[in-house]
């Protein structure tokens, strides 16, 4: 039998079908879970997928944040399951303080979406264990409030404990202080970071690669992490 | 109201605007939010209590943004 890996569908996920089926091309069984229930149906990890859950409105990822399910993914965060928040699913993962810092419109204004070079600046956690250790990786960016900002205080924590999980390499997209693109808990459980690993997990239609269009498949291993983790 | 710490991008987007259109005097713009909420019957110590819990907790993140006032009736009680 294979991992069980659950993806949270809100009013207004897009990425919720592409992240199932990254998690099959993973290996791993998905299960789909729906943001009103109060039962994560026994999985051995969970996705908060992008999107714009409730139109983005009060704040990307506040509503969502205390949807019924979220008490269920909170506990089971404590707990040690590992839990990815991609784009809006980081915007939640913030909201409900799973992660510490925030995250505001991008410092340009503008949505953006391109492939993205990050370094993998932990590759200990429960999402990036099968990733080198500042190894840079490709994956697609598209977001508008992608900045993350921290208090001097709260950054310099994420600094010393090693939680920044991926950083932006080359021009920094939309702000973020200290380049941040991702981050991790002290646990390593829960990890949450804007750019889409789902969307580089398939042959014919990831980033494009110096060997051939479209053929970027660095997003895949951060299932196949989650999936040795658990197993 | 944004942090007044942080980048505010749609205010700063604005104050551009108001700078073409020559009121440059007008700067550092910050845009922030006001939230109407209704209760029927009187406004208690503790009615308010739980719409400052409120402001603080759901309708604003502390970590970006400030609750810069809270009113009833167009008058402000807090803070």
């Amino acid at each position: 039998m294979t991992a069980r890996i659950g993806v949270i569908t809100f009013p207004g996920s897009l990425d919720d079908r592409d992240a199932q089926r990254a998690i099959r091309l993973a290996g791993a069984e998905p299960v789909a879970l729906w943001h009103a229930d109060h039962d994560l149906r026994g999985v051995d990890a969970i996705v908060l997928p992008g999107g714009f859950s409730y139109g983005d409105y009060l704040r990307p990822g506040a509503i969502a944040s205390v949807s019924p399910i979220m008490r269920e993914v909170v506990d089971a965060a404590n707990a040690g399951v590992p839990v990815l928040g991609i784009c809006n699913g980081f915007q939640m993962l913030v909201e409900s303080h799973l992660l510490p810092g925030g995250l505001i419109r991008n410092a340009h204004q503008q949505f953006i979406r391109r492939d993205q070079r990050l370094v993998v600046e932990n590759a200990t956690t429960a999402w990036t264990s099968e990733f080198e250790q500042g190894e840079e990786i490709v994956i697609p960016l598209k977001n508008g409030d992608g900045g993350y900002i921290a208090d001097e205080e709260t950054l310099k924590r994420l600094e010393g404990e090693g939680l920044v999980a991926f950083r932006y390499a080359g021009v920094n997209p939309n702000g973020s202080l200290n380049d941040i693109a991702g981050l991790t808990n002290e646990r390593g459980n829960v990890v949450g970071l804007m750019p889409h690993p789902e969307h580089a997990a398939e042959p014919g239609f990831g980033p494009d690669t110096p060997e051939a269009m479209r053929s970027g498949l660095d997003g895949l291993r951060f299932f196949t992490s989650a999936l040795a983790r658990v197993l | 109201m944004p942090k007044a710490e942080l980048l505010d991008p749609q205010g700063k987007a604005t104050s551009g605007a108001l700078a073409r259109l020559g009121h440059g005097r007008f700067h550092d713009v910050r845009i922030g939010k006001r939230f109407e909420l209704s209760v029927d019957g009187e406004i208690t110590d503790e009615v308010l209590a739980e719409a400052k819990q409120l402001a603080a907790d759901i309708l604003s993140n502390s970590v970006i943004e400030d609750v810069v006032a809270i009113s009833v009736d167009g008058k402000t009680v807090e803070p």
